[in-house]
């Protein structure tokens, strides 16, 4: 038996993806199997809003798409990042590191610190 | 991508996301079969993990952002598919929609021409138009009063006056009459408008004894001197005097009329024009200066007004100064009349939109287990709202496109038919602000049709409609569509009473006298031999022998000059007093003044009441004499009778009364009752003092009576008049029953319009009924078949039915009498003549009105009462 599965907390779904995506072009079935794997499971991304979530990043010009072949000869859809996308991974992470600090901090606070 | 890039290649689009999808459940399938997975359930499981992938298309649809505009696209699509599969019901909304909007735009669009769009005059916000003002009239200038206005005003500026001067070209080319303008200096500076070749009067040319100049039109330039610009410099003869050409205007100059020439009203030397109390048709334009207000302008010119009329008290006590917006003064009375028939355009338009409204109603009623299917596979409600209201909007659209063609066709017609004058109709055009309009109008009038259908179309419980299979009809619906009913019915009614109404003012004005015998009566106005001004014998010799020449005219029984045409859109008001003396200011009273030849009673028909009128023994120095009408007679003398009495007329002195003759309507068939001023008064032509010959020489009509059709005797007239010296021409010729049946035009125009609009609402109001009942009845069809087999018989289903009709529309009449009586009271004040309240009017159009619609019910009444009781009863 597993550990667990966690949810994603709410807006870490666009980071996790784009964070794949800066490694190379990639698929969308890639992506999901990326994330398991290096999540070791812990994390599921739902199939179901992973598509709407490229599309959105799409949309908004963080990601640019290109039909190439796979290795096995097939069609697909290559997702890579755009030099905006690029920023929004920076400046994402960066807040996202900052709020785990903080969430650090407060959790590694010696009890009764606060006296 | 851009978004409509994006909504271009939807289809493209949809299939790389369906392939997307694809290859991702393919991978993941092929996957699991490496790990073992039987290819069934490998495949079954990628689906799982993947979820229903409709669902993840919409998800990414809506993620794309155009989904509002993809779903619009689509609802049109949808909506232009089932019209096209109920070929009658679109061609019925259309057409009922395109006569509704059609109409509306047409009317917009003279309204738009005449009255929205500024003057084609630069900064047409800052002219002005002025008049001098007492309490009972609005005169034009003095010309005096101009000059002093103009040089003492200090928030207009430049000012600038015109008045009309018409008169005979005859070198270079044949001898024609031609209208003109006599005009001071400024007046193009006024306007804003440069020449198109050679300059303006300069201000030293505009004074008497400066050498004489003429500016003259673009038509002038291209039928005497083919357009050639060496016409500039060039001589030409006007009423005799030869003039140098220093100007052409460029065509089309609305605030000027269709003058041809133009003259310096400074080198105009006649007694009249140094005449403080004289007002020859002076009008005066104005710019504001830049930073001065409308208010402010009139503030002054209001004190202008009052120091004159100090300085100057016998000409101009209680007179003052006011000013208005050109562009206002020129549209002048039209403007009632055409926001009177948009009101009446919109009432058919709102009509039309009901009558949709209710068919659409019940094709949502027949839709309902449609949309309740919809609901049931995930379907919002406003989504749903959404997708009724874009069918509205492509049913008012295209009405609307239809509307705006037949607007485009109609419109020429309805300019062509405006009686008299439109004002600025050559602007009348359709321009970005019609087609605004009508884009406007069209998806208002969608809104109004389609909300009752599409807010009450998903409200129903959705399981009730599923199972029901929408054959009940529900009490709500039956009652909307009753007051469909009643909405058209009472709309119907306020139109139909105000062409009613109209009809009767018609009537009845047509049947009044009009106090000349308008039966082969011919006028025409008459330019005489320029030459013969010079002198006033010659002028009245020039006279005497055009009147024997016309006599003598075969087909021509009497014929006589007058300066004054009965019931013409002219007057000339004059000061009198029954004083023997020079009266105190406030003792005159005004009168119509006209000068006439021996023959004018015998020629027009105006019956002689008491004395003699004038004859040849009348003539200048001779005792000065006068005819005074029945209404003078009446205000100035009572009872008594006043031939032999004395009369101080203005300008011309005392004067004895000879006769009373007739009253003539000079204001009109309809408006004489209610004119302020008419007391009539005339003199003999032939007792004209000198100093005012040359005005009344300029302004001379005949009036003859004809013993053929009179417009036959023209020719001969015609060419009798041309004369010896053939520098004489008859222009604007008419019928006495043209100019009479002119003064109602306005009433007929309106009667017209309201009677077209009120066929048209009341065939609107028909169908909607017809279509209503039909509906109705047809889903009360298991109920009559309850009743008959109860043993109603068939005369009762149909009594049923009419009876439901006749509660409709009974409701509907109470509702619009409110609104007829309304409509008459502005019709009253708008157009004169109308009486508002007239219950024999009321009755008989609304007697009208539910005649037609009974038998507009009598069709589906019969139907219902036709059928096979057991059939319907297996409907159930």
């Amino acid at each position: 038996m597993t550990a667990p599965k966690s949810d994603l907390p709410q807006g870490t779904l666009d980071l996790l993806i784009l964070k794949v995506i800066a490694r190379g072009p990639v698929h969308g079935y890639a992506i999901a199997q990326r994330l398991e794997q290096v999540s070791r499971g812990v994390v599921q991304v739902p199939e179901g809003s992973l598509y709407p979530a490229l599309h959105r990043l799409e949309n908004r010009d963080f990601l640019a798409a290109d039909w190439k072949e796979t290795e096995t000869g097939r069609e697909a859809k290559f997702y890579r990042l755009t030099r905006k996308g690029r920023k929004q991974l920076e400046t994402e992470a960066a807040s996202w590191q900052r709020l785990i600090d903080a969430i650090g901090l407060i959790l590694g606070m010696a009890d009764g610190g606060a006296q | 991508m851009t978004w409509w890039q994006r909504l271009w290649r939807r289809k493209k689009m949809e299939e790389q996301l369906e392939k997307e999808l694809r290859f991702h459940l393919d991978q993941h399938a092929s996957d699991l079969i490496a790990g073992g997975h039987d290819p069934n359930e490998a495949t079954r499981q990628a689906r799982l993990a993947l979820g229903g992938p409709e669902q993840v298309k919409e998800k990414c649809r809506d993620a794309r952002g155009t989904r509002w505009l993809e779903d619009l696209v689509q609802d049109a699509r949808y909506a232009v598919r089932t019209l096209r599969q109920q070929p009658g019901f679109a061609a019925i909304a259309l057409l009922t929609l395109a006569l509704g909007s059609g109409a509306t735009t047409a009317m917009f669009t003279v309204i738009n021409g005449v009255l929205l769009k500024p003057l084609a005059y630069p900064q047409p916000e800052r002219l002005l138009s002025l008049h001098e003002q007492d309490d009972a009239t609005e005169w034009p200038f003095s010309y005096l009063d101009f000059v002093d206005c103009e040089s003492e005003s200090r928030s207009l500026a430049p000012v600038a006056a015109f008045r009309n001067g018409g008169g005979t070209v005859s070198e270079p080319g044949e001898p024609e009459y031609v209208s003109g303008r006599q005009i001071s200096s400024e007046l193009f500076s006024v306007l804003g408008v440069s020449l198109l070749r050679g300059r303006a009067f300069l201000p030293e040319e505009d004074r008497p004894g400066a050498s004489p100049v003429v500016i003259i039109s673009y038509r002038l330039w291209q039928n005497r001197y083919g357009g050639d610009s060496g016409a500039i410099g060039q001589p030409l003869v006007f009423n005799g005097k030869s003039y140098t050409i220093v100007g052409i205007v460029p065509s089309g100059q609305q605030a000027l009329g269709d003058a041809d020439l133009f003259t310096a009203l400074g080198q105009n030397t006649e007694p009249i024009m140094q005449n403080r109390g004289m007002h020859p048709g002076i009008r005066v334009l104005a710019r504001l200066r830049p930073g001065v207000t409308i208010p402010q302008a009139q503030a002054e010119l209001g004190l202008i007004g009052r120091q004159l009329a100090e300085r100057y008290p016998e000409s101009n006590q209680g007179h003052t100064i006011t000013a208005e917006l050109l562009q206002q003064q020129l549209v002048g009375d039209v403007r009632s009349t055409l926001w009177l028939l948009l009101g009446a355009v919109s009432v058919v338009l709102l009509i039309a939109c009901v009558n949709v409204a209710s068919l659409l109603l019940a094709r949502s009623i027949s839709r309902e287990r449609e949309l309740a299917m919809r609901v049931a596979l995930g379907a919002g409600r406003g989504r749903l709202v959404r997708q009724c209201l874009t069918e509205s909007a492509v049913l008012a659209l295209s009405g609307g496109v239809l509307g705006v063609l037949l607007a485009a066709i109609g419109v020429r017609p309805f300019v062509t038919f405006w009686p008299g004058n439109l004002p600025r109709a050559e602007e009348i055009h359709l321009d970005w602000r019609v087609l605004l309009f009508a884009l406007a109008a069209s998806l208002l009038s969608g809104l109004l049709f389609g909300l009752a259908p599409a807010l009450r179309a998903p409200s129903q419980e959705l399981e009730q409609s599923l199972r029901a299979g929408g054959r009940t009809v529900v009490g709500s619906s039956r009652r909307l569509h009753g007051s469909f009913v009643m909405c058209e019915i009472a709309l119907a009614v306020v139109l139909l009473v105000a062409a009613g109404l109209l009809g009767r003012t018609l009537l009845r004005l047509s049947s009044l006298d009009p106090g000349v015998d308008m039966h082969n009566l011919l006028t025409a106005r008459v330019a005489i031999s320029p030459g013969v001004l010079a002198s006033p014998a010659a002028t009245r010799a020039a006279w005497r022998d055009l009147l024997s020449r016309i006599s003598s005219v075969p087909g021509i029984r009497s014929a006589a000059i007058t300066d004054l045409i009965p019931m013409d859109s002219d007057e000339n008001l004059i000061g009198y007093s029954t004083t023997a003396a020079t009266p105190p200011a406030n003792q005159i009273s005004l009168s119509l003044l006209t000068s006439v030849s021996p023959d004018y009673l015998k020629a027009t028909g105006i019956p002689l009441r008491r004395g003699r009128f004038f004859d040849e023994q009348d003539r200048i120095g001779s005792e000065l004499v006068v005819v005074i009408d029945e209404m003078l007679a009446q205000r100035a003398f009572g009872g008594r009778d006043p031939v032999g009495s004395q009369l101080w007329v203005q300008f011309l002195g005392p004067a004895k009364i000879i006769g009373v003759v007739g009253h003539v309507r000079h204001w009109g068939l309809d408006s004489d009752d209610q004119a302020k001023i008419r007391e009539q008064m005339y003199f003999p032509f032939a007792q004209c003092p000198d100093q005012f010959l040359r005005l009344a020489s300029s302004a001379v009509s005949l009036v003859m009576r004809t013993t053929v059709t009179p417009l036959n005797a023209v020719e001969a007239a015609r060419r009798e008049v041309r004369g010896a010296t053939r520098d004489q021409a008859l222009y604007d010729v008419r019928t006495m029953e043209q100019i009479v049946g002119g003064t109602l035009a306005r009433q007929r125009f309106l009667l017209l319009l309201f009677g077209v609009f009120s066929a048209l609402a009341l065939l609107l109001a028909c169908i909607g009924i017809y279509g209503v009942l039909a509906y109705l009845a047809r889903q009360r069809v298991p109920e009559f078949g309850v009743r008959m087999a109860l043993g109603a018989r068939s005369r009762d289903v149909m009594y049923l039915v009419l009876r439901q009709s006749l509660s409709m529309i009974l409701v509907g009449v109470g509702l619009g009498v409110g609104g007829a009586l309304a409509a008459g009271r502005l019709l009253g004040r708008l157009v004169s003549g109308v009486r508002s309240m007239e219950p024999l009017t009321f009755t008989a159009m609304i007697f009208l009105l539910v005649v037609a619609a009974l038998f507009a019910s009598f069709l589906p009444a019969r139907r219902a009462s036709r059928m096979d009781p057991v059939s319907a009863l297996r409907q159930e």
